[in-house]
């Protein structure tokens, strides 16, 4: 029973909690590692993008609640979730007519180009900011929860509580759907081929009759519905802050620098490694070994490798490690001078 | 010849347009603007000698200011004479243990013949070994250090030095970190580095927001000694009254106004001495050698000069720099609060101020921190100007209208984006482009 | 008459010719080589004939049409087939979407060529999924020779096929290129071996310092006590 109760409460505090961040940040990662690999540089407006499709839901779920169209308990934000991508994407569209194309039509150096991004992080920010206002936005609508703790408490006669927010169910589900679909792009179909062979190796491509205009478009429609999904189903978990979007870009680029950035599969694999790390040096286990040690034996303090106010630096320290002892990540990504 | 002309023609202008502010606005905010002008180019000539001359992507400006800014802790604040019966002392002691457990860690890496599985494991429960011994003798001094009268002190204080002393200090802290940092970190790729330095710097902003025994964490460490006089004991002067009567303005802002003047003199004084510096440097064949290195690594690499050795120095030279005028800025701001150091207001805006000045140029990187800044400060008022003016003929009562006038402000964001990548397409070489020597 | 002739090319790079009136070619069915000391202009050659590089003067002709203004792509759907010497592989790609992509104009049904190239090189579809950069430099080879077989090109043009690999590799890939030939495939290949290019080709063009030095059958030059001595190293 201790045990069992054990269990519940790594899988409260620590698994759950860690899969749904995990799939925000590995969704974020993907879109800056398939930005990296075919377009050839670090996307530094990556967060931002995220957050201008965070924005579009909200307004659109604003728009959707006045007219009163609802959709029984679920969440508003996921039914205009297609309406708000096709927004994100033509704002990336547009952002690369007017500012990136130059660069890449200059073959500038891949610096120039994370330069040029943070440009576009300052406009999108400000833009984001000018629109929606600077403050928080809770835009969950529907059922609050999948599972409440005190009716697992119920079920099963334990002390340990499980909880299930219908948004970390939303998030996992969403994630996996939409990876599957990536993959199954990537891997299957002609088009999805042909984008992985111009980033590879993109003289060959030039000469295998490959349009690169039109990788380029592709990029950018995964990159916004990655960036679209990825920043609402993070909005919707914990609540919405133009701010917050910014400094969401570091533990991203962490995920796919730490998978491996250029590999897609590393990406997602980042993603957990930092979610899961993030939890596991700054999570309490005083609660833990209460449960499977004997009473005697239980030490003093709250047993804590890491304060909860680092939660966020860890990441950061998981990244420069990276850098320092491996910088092509767990799966050897692809290194672009 | 012509090049000088239009120096001096952008430095006078901008002159001007400060001026502008003194005479529509007030003479007051026109000194505030001025000093951190000042303090922002200096920030700019650090990055521009690791990015223009070395092309090296720092962008952890925020982490070596912070420093600069902690600088004014250790030196100027009195003493916590009860920390150190605490024992304050087992603190470096225990930190010491963990950095020990590091190079140590490190040497297993380097030296030993085993195989990498052994070194991982082997490393792994070194780093957690002196990490739990650091915790285990820090952690109890800490706890004491933090209960001493927590909403005044609850830190080791500092040592009750003059203020000004914290400038050098702050560089030389900012130039040792940026000695391990470059250590490990010169050889990445450049967008790889870009991201190590903004990361750490990151990290260092945890830390100082967090070791409340340290720098009191978000409590702030407020009231930090001055270089130069206060308004109050000012107000009482004879001479400052006469100048009163003579301007016929308030003796309030007088006061005010000469304790700005007084923090733009030394400023200036700072300034110019590093920009000579930074100039003999860039003229010098040490500097010739480092644009070489910038402009063909390879071959330079050939030739047998040692990169790594070279970006180093730059990598210290410059994160000193940043160091100095973050310890000016919170001597300047008479506090020290870590949550205002965000990497958009002082890594980002410092290289828009870099590239629009012009890489490679000092002259360049202070008319470049000059404008920025002066717009970063002005482009608020002037962006809700801009919105009033065009929503002029819409009732005030419109919902529109009243929200795009709240969120004005933010305006400022879209336009310095703006200007960077309107002057990267249009002028990437800057206000001031670089003088090929 | 030549299926692919590049006649009095003149080219270079910014200023400087690199080639002087050069003139290769190779008949229908048939291997040529482009042999000469390095810098003799033979890459040159091959990006210039391709249209990787721009000519300033001379002709390129396919199956007696001009094809000097058209773009490497548009020469592809003409029917010409170009190896480069390296980054001539999609290395994260499997060996199989190698080839789709070496097909990827190709809008019909390839299967027949896939076979094809399979049934040339055995081993390829033995590591149809395995990625292709992880294969041994000979292996390697074969996916790109494979790649650009893919679009039935009528000539097939091998900018340095041999470079890193081993000798007994590069022998196997000459048996290979000559039964590419026989299927009525013409080759057009630039080597640094040039006593074994000869010796499997139908003519060789010597090149010097840009310009044609002698052009003949592979096994007159091979005779040819000249060429013998100061190309083929006696």
């Amino acid at each position: 029973m201790e045990i069992l109760n054990s269990f519940i409460l790594i899988a409260n505090y620590i698994i759950i909690p860690g899969l749904t961040y995990g799939s925000q940040l590995a969704l974020g990662a993907l879109g800056i590692t398939i930005v990296y690999t075919v377009l050839r540089f670090s996307n530094f407006a990556h967060g931002e993008f995220m957050s201008f499709g965070t924005m579009s839901t909200i307004l659109l779920t604003w728009v959707f609640i006045d007219s009163n169209i609802k959709f029984g308990t679920f969440p508003t934000a996921i039914i205009v979730l297609p309406l708000s991508i096709i927004f994100t994407i033509i704002y990336c569209l547009l952002i690369d007519k007017f500012v990136f194309k130059f660069y890449r039509q200059q073959k500038s150096k891949s610096v120039i180009a994370l330069i040029v991004s943070i440009g576009v992080m300052f406009f999108t920010g400000g833009l984001i900011r000018f629109i929606i206002g600077p403050g928080d936005k809770n835009f969950m609508d529907g059922e609050r929860f999948i599972l409440k703790a005190k009716d697992f408490k119920m079920l099963t006669g334990l002390n340990e509580g499980l909880t299930i927010k219908s948004t970390q169910g939303v998030t996992i589900i969403l994630s996996i759907i939409l990876v599957i679909l990536l993959f199954w792009f990537l891997n299957k179909t002609k088009t999805g081929k042909s984008m992985r062979a111009y980033s590879d190796n993109q003289e060959l491509a030039l000469l295998s009759g490959i349009n690169p205009e039109r990788i380029v478009l592709i990029t950018w429609i995964i990159t916004g519905t990655l960036a679209c999904v990825a920043g609402t189903l993070y909005g919707l978990d914990k609540s919405y802050k133009p701010f917050t979007y910014l400094h969401l870009v570091l533990p991203i680029f962490a995920a796919a620098i730490v998978g491996g950035v250029g590999n897609p599969i590393g990406a997602i694999i980042g993603g957990f490694v930092i979610s899961f790390s993030e939890l596991l040096i700054t999570f309490a286990y005083k609660k833990f070994f209460f449960y499977i040690l004997p009473d005697n034996f239980l030490p003093d303090g709250l047993l804590q490798i890491l304060s909860t106010d680092y939660k966020i630096a860890v990441s950061f320290i998981i990244l420069v490690l990276v850098l320092l002892i491996k910088p092509t990540g767990i799966y050897k990504g692809k290194i672009i001078e | 010849m012509q090049d000088k002309q239009h120096i001096i023609l952008l430095f006078l202008s901008m002159f001007i347009l400060i001026s502008f502010v003194g005479f529509f606005q007030s003479w007051n905010l026109a000194l505030t603007i001025f000093n951190l002008c000042i303090i922002s180019s200096i920030m700019s000539l650090g990055i521009n000698i690791q990015w223009g001359n070395a092309g090296i992507v720092n962008f952890g400006v925020m982490g070596f200011a912070a420093l600069g800014g902690l600088a004014n802790i250790i030196v100027s604040m009195p003493p916590t004479a009860k920390a150190w019966d605490a024992g304050a002392i087992f603190i470096p002691f225990g930190i010491i243990i963990f950095i020990i457990s590091i190079i140590s860690s490190i040497l297993v890496w380097l030296k030993s013949g085993l195989s990498t599985k052994k070194k991982y494991i082997i490393n792994f429960f070194l780093i957690i070994l002196g990490y739990f011994l650091m915790r285990y003798i820090i952690d109890p001094p800490i706890k004491a250090i933090e209960a001493i009268d927590p909403a005044k002190t609850g830190y080791l204080g500092g040592l009750a030095l003059p203020v000004i002393i914290s400038w050098p200090i702050g560089g030389l802290l900012a130039a040792l970190i940026a000695y391990f940092i470059g250590k490990i970190s010169l050889g990445l790729r450049s967008d790889y580095l870009a991201i190590a330095t903004l990361g750490i710097s990151e990290i260092i902003i945890y830390i100082l927001k967090n070791e409340d025994w340290l720098s009191r964490g978000v409590k702030n460490v407020n009231g930090l000694p001055r270089p130069v006089p206060y308004e109050i004991d000012l107000q009482s002067e004879p001479w400052v009254l006469e100048l009163t009567k003579f301007f016929n303005i308030p003796v309030s802002e007088i006061s005010s106004i000469i304790v700005k003047l007084s923090y733009s003199c030394i400023f200036l004084v700072i300034l110019i001495g590093i920009l000579l510096l930074l100039e003999i440097a860039q003229k010098s064949p040490w500097g010739r050698m480092m644009r070489a290195i910038r402009d063909n690594e390879v071959s330079a690499n050939a030739m047998g000069k040692d990169i790594k050795t070279r970006h180093l120095q730059v990598f210290i030279i410059g994160s000193a720099i940043i160091g100095i005028a973050g310890a000016m800025l919170t001597t300047l701001d008479g506090q020290f609060t870590p949550v205002t150091y965000q990497p958009l207001r002082f890594t980002f805006l410092i290289w828009i101020m870099v590239i629009i000045g012009g890489s490679g140029n000092n002259y360049g990187s202070i008319i470049g921190g000059f404008l920025i800044w002066f717009f970063w400060v002005q482009s608020e008022p002037l962006g809700l100007w801009f919105i009033s003016q065009i929503t002029s003929h819409i009732s005030d009562t419109n919902i529109i209208k009243s929200h795009l006038l709240e969120n004005a402000a933010h305006i400022r964001l879209m336009f310095m984006g703006t200007i960077l990548l309107i002057t990267l397409r249009f002028a990437p070489k800057g206000l001031i482009p670089e003088v090929k020597r | 008459m030549y299926l692919l002739h590049g006649k009095n090319i003149t080219c270079g790079y910014d200023t400087v010719d690199i080639l002087t009136e050069c003139t290769v070619g190779v008949k229908k069915g048939e291997i040529a080589s482009i042999v000469g000391p390095n810098g003799a202009g033979k890459s040159t050659a091959m990006k210039s004939i391709f249209g990787l590089l721009k000519i300033r003067l001379g002709k390129i002709f396919l199956d007696n049409e001009d094809i000097t203004n058209l773009l490497p792509q548009e020469r592809v759907l003409k029917g010409m087939g170009y190896v480069p010497q390296t980054n001539n592989i999609f290395p994260t790609l499997s060996v199989q979407e190698n080839l789709e992509m070496g097909a990827f104009i190709q809008h019909e049904d390839f299967s027949d060529i896939l076979d094809y190239v399979y049934d040339l090189f055995p081993v390829l579809k033995e590591k149809r999924n395995q990625q292709a950069g992880e294969l041994s430099g000979g292996q390697r080879q074969q996916v790109a020779v494979g790649r650009a077989l893919m679009t039935k090109p009528k000539v097939l043009m091998l900018d340095e096929p041999s470079a890193g690999v081993s000798p007994i590799v590069m022998e196997s890939l000459f048996q290979k290129i000559v039964e590419i030939a026989q299927q009525g495939t013409a080759v057009l290949m630039v080597e640094q071996n040039a006593k074994q290019a000869l010796e499997i080709s139908d003519l060789g063009f010597v090149l010097n310092q840009g310009r044609n030095l002698y052009t003949d059958t592979g096994k007159a030059l091979l005779l040819n006590k000249d060429v013998r001595q100061a190309f083929l190293g006696g």
